[in-house]
C-alpha cells in the first residue's frame, strides 16, 4: 500500500523526478547538482503548500492513515518500565483497550488507550480498535486503580467509536460508556487525554473526561464520524468529505470551541512520517501539563474538572411571551 | 423516513388508503403493533396504552407530565433556552424551526418541579417530536441544570427519556453533552441523591450512554427500545438480522440492564413507592 494520500501524490511526483535525476546523473557521471538543489527549493516550496491549511477533509484522511502510530507505539517512546495489564475481571480481556502502569520521567502513571490493529489479522483480534463494554470496563478498572493509589492518568484516544454488536448491546454498552463518564468526573487524581488519531463517539469520550484534553495537530474528534453524518443528512456516507468540513472535527475548530486545551505540533506531512519526534513532543506536553495539575489538590482536580465540562455548550435564552 | 410520522401531532397516523376511508382522522386510532381500531377518547383515556395488545404508544413531553405528576402540575424551570447554530452548520437553523413549529416545544425536553404522589421532585422529559429527541447544547444545559437544581435543593430526580441519540448539527458540543450531565451526576449521586431513570421507546446513543444509564434505577416502559447503536448500524456490522426482541426492555431486562419494566399504567405508583421508601427517616416500626 502507498503512504501518500491523494493530496500528497504532486510531492511524491516531484520526489520520484528529483531521485530519478540524481541516479541519472551518478549513472552518466553528468553533475547536476544545479537543478537538484533547485528541485529541492521546489519540493519544500510545495510542501509547506500542500501541509499548510488543510482542510478538515485532508486532515480526516491524515487522522485515519494506516501507518499513523497508535498508542502501542508511543508507549515506549514516550514512558519506561512498561507492565501491560489484562481484562475487566468479569468478562473477558478486551484488546481494543490496552492500560497498564509506566513512568513519565520517573514518576508512575496509569495509562489507559484505545488500540487499532497494525494489519487485518491484528485488527479481527482488537476490533479495529472499537471496544465492547468489556473494554470500557477495563479501561475503568485501571482508571480506578490509578484513583485509588493516587497516580495520574493518561489516556490515548483513537478509536472510530464503540463497537456495534448484538453482543456489545447485550452487555449494555451504554452503561459501560455511561458509568465511565461519571467516574472519571470525580476521580481525585490528573487525568490526561492525548486524541492521537480518531476521536469517534462515546468510545472515544469513555477514555476522554480529562483535566486537559491534548489533541495532536492531525487527530479529529466528533460525536458522530463524518461518514455516518452524511449518511444520515444526505442518505450517502460517500459525502463524508464534504460532512468533516461542516462538523468541525479539527484540533484548530475544537481548541476555538474550548473543548480541548492544546494542540500538539506534528512533523510535516504526519505523525507516521516521524514517530520518535511525535513522541518526543507528546512526551513534552504530557509532562508540562502534569506539572502543573500535580500542584492541585484531589478535591481542586475535581473541581477543575468538573468546570471544564460544564462550561461546553451553547446556545441562547428567548422571550417569555 | 420514519421520522416524519412521529414529527406529526394528531396521533392517527393511518398506513394505507383503505384505512383512511374507514377511520375519520382524530376520531380513531389503529394500533400500529396489533392493527386494533380504538376511538382517540378511549385511547386517551387509557394512557395510550393500546386495550388489544398492551401496544405503548409513544407520548410528548407534555402529555407525560400530565399524567405524571400531581394535578399534572408543572413548576417549569429554564423553559427560555432555545438551540443556537454554533456550527454555522447547513440546514440546521431552518430545521430548527420546522420543529419548533411541528411539535410546539422550544427544545427535546421540558424540565421542572413537581409532586408526584405528594413528594416534591425534580423532573425532566424528554419529546422524541421535537428532532427525534437529540441531545445538543440545550437537552445537555438544560438535563446539567435540573441535576444541580436536584443537588441544592435535596430534592430526588426523576428523567423520562427518549431520544435518537447526539444532535449530530452541534457535532463536538453534543457529544460533550454526555460528559457534562454524567458528571453533575456524578456530584449529585455522591451527595447521596436519588436519580429514578426510565426509559422510553426509543433511547439510544449519547442519551442511553450517559445520564440516561446512571440511575440509582432504572425502569423502561414495556416494548421500549433501548440501546447504544441503531439496529441497522449493528445488521451492518455483523452481517446478521437481528431478532425482532433485540434490544427491547424485555429483552434487556433479561440481560440484566433494568430494574424493572414497568407499564405507563403502574408508573406512578411505583415511582411514589420509591420516593416515599427513600423519604423514610424514621425509626424502626413497632412490630408486633
Amino acid at each position: 500500500m502507498s503512504s501518500e494520500l491523494p493530496f500528497e501524490r504532486p510531492l511524491a511526483e516531484l520526489r520520484k523526478k528529483i531521485d530519478e535525476l540524481k541516479q541519472f546523473g551518478a549513472e552518466k557521471q553528468i553533475d547536476f547538482t544545479d537543478e537538484i538543489s533547485r528541485l529541492e527549493e521546489r519540493y519544500k516550496q510545495l510542501e509547506s503548500e500542500v501541509y499548510e491549511g488543510l482542510s478538515a477533509a485532508q486532515i480526516m484522511h491524515m487522522a485515519r492513515h494506516h501507518q499513523r502510530p497508535t498508542s502501542l507505539d508511543y508507549i515506549p517512546l514516550i514512558f519506561t518500565d512498561f507492565i501491560e495489564l489484562h481484562g475487566d475481571r468479569v468478562f473477558a480481556d478486551d484488546l481494543a483497550i490496552v492500560g497498564g502502569l509506566a513512568k513519565l520521567n520517573g514518576v508512575p502513571v496509569t495509562i489507559v488507550g484505545h488500540q487499532r490493529g497494525k494489519d487485518t489479522k491484528d485488527n479481527i483480534q482488537r476490533f479495529f480498535g472499537s471496544p465492547h463494554p468489556e473494554g470500557f470496563r477495563k479501561a475503568l478498572r485501571f482508571m480506578q486503580q490509578a484513583n485509588k493509589f493516587g497516580r495520574p492518568i493518561i489516556t490515548f484516544i483513537d478509536t472510530k467509536g464503540a463497537y456495534p454488536g448484538d453482543t456489545a448491546e447485550e452487555r449494555n454498552q451504554s452503561e459501560a460508556i455511561a458509568r465511565n463518564l461519571s467516574e472519571m468526573a470525580i476521580f481525585g487524581v490528573p487525568i490526561l487525554c492525548v486524541v492521537i488519531g480518531e476521536g469517534g463517539s462515546g468510545g472515544a469520550l469513555a477514555l476522554g473526561v480529562g483535566n486537559r484534553v491534548l489533541m495532536l495537530e492531525n487527530a479529529i474528534y466528533s460525536a458522530i464520524s463524518p461518514n455516518g453524518a452524511a449518511s444520515i443528512l444526505w442518505k450517502d456516507a460517500s459525502k463524508a468529505d464534504q460532512a468533516a468540513e461542516a462538523m468541525k472535527i479539527t484540533a484548530k475548530d475544537l481548541l476555538e470551541l474550548g473543548v480541548i486545551e492544546e494542540i500538539i505540533p506534528e512533523p510535516q506531512g504526519g505523525a507516521h512520517r516521524d514517530k520518535a519526534t511525535q513522541a518526543e513532543s507528546i512526551k513534552e506536553a504530557l509532562w508540562r501539563n502534569l506539572q502543573e495539575l500535580s500542584k492541585l489538590t484531589p478535591d481542586e482536580l475535581r473541581e477543575d474538572r468538573y468546570r471544564k465540562f460544564r462550561k461546553v455548550g451553547r446556545f441562547g435564552t428567548a422571550e417569555l411571551e | 423516513m420514519f421520522k416524519d410520522l412521529f414529527q406529526k401531532k394528531k396521533y392517527a397516523v393511518v398506513p394505507s388508503e383503505r384505512t383512511k376511508r374507514d377511520i375519520p382522522e382524530g376520531l380513531m386510532n389503529r394500533c400500529p403493533k396489533c392493527g386494533q381500531i380504538q376511538l382517540s377518547k378511549e385511547l386517551e383515556k387509557n394512557l395510550k396504552v393500546c386495550s388489544g395488545c398492551g401496544h405503548h404508544y409513544r407520548l410528548n413531553a407534555w402529555e407525560r407530565i400530565a399524567m405524571t405528576l400531581d394535578e399534572g402540575r408543572l413548576f417549569e424551570i429554564d423553559e427560555n433556552l432555545i438551540s443556537e447554530d454554533p456550527l454555522n452548520f447547513p440546514g440546521y437553523a431552518s430545521k430548527l424551526e420546522q420543529q419548533k413549529a411541528n411539535s410546539g416545544l422550544k427544545d427535546a425536553i421540558i424540565t421542572g418541579e413537581g409532586e408526584i404522589g405528594g413528594f416534591p421532585v425534580v423532573i425532566g422529559v424528554m419529546s422524541f417530536d421535537f428532532f427525534s429527541g437529540s441531545m445538543g447544547s440545550v437537552v445537555g444545559e438544560k438535563v446539567t441544570r435540573a441535576i444541580e437544581r436536584a443537588t441544592e435543593k435535596k430534592l430526588p430526580l426523576i428523567f423520562f427519556s427518549t431520544s435518537g441519540g447526539a444532535r449530530m448539527q452541534e457535532s463536538i458540543l453534543s457529544l460533550m453533552q454526555m460528559a457534562k450531565t454524567s458528571a453533575a451526576l456524578a456530584k449529585f449521586q455522591g451527595q447521596g441523591g436519588l436519580f429514578i431513570s426510565v426509559f422510553t421507546d426509543p433511547t439510544l446513543g449519547g442519551v442511553s450512554a450517559s445520564f440516561a444509564s446512571l440511575g440509582d434505577y432504572n425502569f423502561a416502559e414495556p416494548g421500549a427500545i433501548v440501546g447504544f447503536a441503531g439496529r441497522i448500524v449493528i445488521e451492518q456490522t455483523i452481517r446478521q438480522k437481528l431478532p425482532d426482541n433485540f434490544q427491547t426492555a424485555e429483552f434487556n431486562l433479561k440481560h440484566g440492564q433494568l430494574d424493572k419494566v414497568v407499564p405507563r399504567k403502574e408508573m406512578k405508583a411505583i415511582l411514589t413507592k420509591l420516593l416515599d421508601m427513600h423519604a423514610w427517616k424514621g425509626e424502626p416500626a413497632d412490630v408486633k
